[in-house]
């Protein structure tokens, strides 16, 4: 056999040693910031700290937690990762039910199935959907986070393609039984779908956690941005009269691990559904992306 | 009286009969697609018409009925403009590399993971260099400004093997590397699942067979693995094209500044600064221009993709 032979041992010892190194440099930025945000002042201002903290301290958190614009944002990310995701998920797997019939039960398939293709592979451009969402009025309302996104193509195809897969005997036996579609939709296809659903709602969840731009653009005031769109001004443009520090505060702590520490609570819920996600997600991803 | 007609009738039919039972009427299918459908006209659809703003001087006061005319002057504007031509070759420029990198990376780590053969270690492995993904360009912005600032924990490993600090954000040209290594540290993980996933369907007699025929490992790879790959590596490569105007907002919104404005915008940032600046026109005229160049580029990609590896997404 070919791994008996010596170079390729070699080869074999390298290549897992170069994976490795590569897998921990996936890693180390977060692990870093982890540090920055336990660290004390002196340390963190000074740069010392590489993956362990220095003067092990809460205080950073403590302080965001107390900052009633950081909680604020923290609960308006949350809202709209669950009301995003259920309704996203109602609309996807109801569209996808009926464009999951073949052409021959359903003739209109075709025409809705170019309908929706099309808006994926054009848009309109930021400024005529900016001019549309002050048109219908959602300028600084919640709705303005939730609804452009409740359409997403690309989840109603994986999902479309994964209610082809299931065996056609299913839904005969159901008709045959006398069930009406929206029982087959309900009763019958949503029970076998469980893990594929799962993982596109666990998709759709981190999108809207992720999401930071729709906030800027259709929030004006900063009470209403979602914690991503709060963290993007404070880490990026650096505006830390947002992190509710006061000048006292910053004699005992550095605004180095302030930000390390929100950056670390927006990662937090990712970092808590990723076991979750992994042992799906393989199976969800190439079940969309390759169909032979 | 519908259902005891439909069960009579494949009472006395063969199984074959039963596949061709009508699927009832179709208006509940149009009823569950109708959410969807009026969001999409709403938030999709309704918003195209507006692209017309690209053929006028656009007043926000004075609305799409009463802006004046200006014909194709806009078009004429973006591309005589310095900035735009020099915005639409960093685009290019930053985009293309990303597609190759983005390419060649994910198979090369997917070749090589596929030879782990401790499922514990490979499992392990593909947890971690999975998660940066799924974390936000918010989030890798805020965290890339800190590590690569100058006093940095990279300049100061750098510092460590003597060699002199870099501003990685600060210059031109290393901003450009690091927009497209971060990128690619991000995504190569996720990307390579695709390629796992074909390698894990080769046929293992093909491997058995040139085992015989004395063939190493490195050999079945050039021989066996790479042309099994290589239907899976043309539609990615394919449907790849389609983002080649799109060098990702998120990232380089979040990491530029004045310093590299030059070498680093790209038209999605152009086009947010103009709408800031209140030139609606100019910035529907240039993102119309990168949707159109986008849609042919995506369609294009598809029916390539279709006549060349048989892929279809529907």
């Amino acid at each position: 056999m070919y791994y008996k032979n010596k170079s390729y041992r070699t080869f074999y010892y390298f290549n897992i040693a170069l994976l490795i190194i590569v897998s921990i440099l996936c890693i180390m930025p977060m692990l870093h910031i982890l540090a920055v945000s336990f660290s004390g002042k002196s340390a963190a201002e000074s740069n010392l700290v590489t993956f362990f903290p220095i003067d092990f301290n809460m205080e950073s958190y403590a302080r965001t937690f107390e900052n009633p614009n950081f909680l604020n944002a923290i609960q308006t990310s949350v809202f709209r990762a669950i009301i995003g995701t259920l309704f996203g998920m109602a609309v996807t797997i109801m569209a996808a039910f009926s464009l999951s019939r073949s052409r021959v039960d359903f003739k209109a398939r075709t025409f809705y199935i170019w309908f929706f293709l099309f808006i994926m592979i054009f848009d309109a451009g930021l400024v005529p959907n900016y001019l549309l969402i002050e048109k219908v009025g959602l300028i600084n309302s919640f709705w303005a986070l939730i609804l452009p996104g409740l359409v997403n193509v690309w989840n109603m195809i994986l999902m479309m393609n994964f209610f082809r897969a299931l065996p056609k005997e299913l839904d005969e036996a159901a008709i045959v039984d006398g069930a009406s579609t929206f029982r087959i939709l309900f009763s019958v296809y949503l029970p076998v779908s469980l893990p594929a659903i799962a993982t596109i709602s666990l998709f759709t969840m981190i999108g809207h956690w992720n999401s930071w731009f729709d906030g800027m653009l259709y929030m004006r005031s900063q009470e209403q941005w979602p914690l991503a769109t709060l963290l993007q001004t404070i880490v990026v443009v650096q505006d830390f009269s947002k992190t509710g520090i006061t000048p006292e505060d910053l004699e005992l702590l550095s605004n180095r691990s302030v930000k390390a520490a929100q950056i670390f609570i927006a990662m937090l819920p990712i970092l808590v559904v990723y076991p979750f996600l992994q042992r799906f997600f393989v199976k969800g991803i190439v079940l969309g992306a390759v169909k032979e | 009286m519908k259902n005891t007609h439909i069960i009579t009738s494949t009472a006395q039919s063969s199984t074959a009969r039963i596949r061709r039972i009508p699927f009832q009427k179709t208006w509940r299918l149009h009823v569950l697609l109708l959410p969807a459908v009026v969001l999409a006209l709403v938030f999709k659809y309704a918003p195209m018409p507006g692209i017309i703003m690209a053929f006028q001087d656009f007043k926000p006061w004075l609305g799409i009925e009463g802006s004046p005319w200006v014909g194709w002057d806009n078009f004429k504007l973006m591309f005589t403009l310095n900035g735009t031509m020099q915005v639409i070759w960093n685009t290019l420029l930053i985009s293309v590399l990303k597609i190759i990198f983005g390419l060649v990376v994910p198979v090369l780590f997917a070749l090589l993971l596929n030879e782990v053969r401790n499922m514990g270690l490979k499992r392990s492995i593909q947890t971690m260099v999975y998660l940066p993904h799924f974390m936000s360009w918010v989030i890798l912005g805020g965290i890339l400004l800190d590590l690569l600032s100058i006093d940095g924990i990279v300049n100061r490993f750098l510092s460590f093997l003597n060699i002199d600090p870099v501003m990685f954000l600060g210059d031109g040209t290393w901003f450009r590397v690091t927009v497209i290594v971060s990128d690619l540290w991000k995504e190569f993980g996720f990307s390579a699942i695709v390629f796992l996933a074909a390698l894990s369907g080769i046929n293992p007699d093909l491997y058995e067979a040139a085992e015989i025929d004395g063939a190493g490992r490195l050999q079945q790879t050039i021989h066996i693995t790479l042309p099994s790959l290589m239907p899976i590596m043309v539609v990615v490569f394919t449907l790849s094209l389609g983002s080649m105007l799109n060098a990702n907002f998120d990232q380089i919104y979040n990491l530029i500044n004045p310093l590299v404005l030059k070498e680093g915008d790209i038209i999605d940032t152009f086009v947010f600064r103009s709408f800031q600046d209140g030139q609606y026109s100019l910035a529907t005229t240039v993102g119309l221009f990168k949707s159109l160049v986008g849609f042919i580029l995506i369609s294009g990609g598809y029916y390539i993709a279709y006549k060349w590896a048989n892929y279809r997404i529907f």
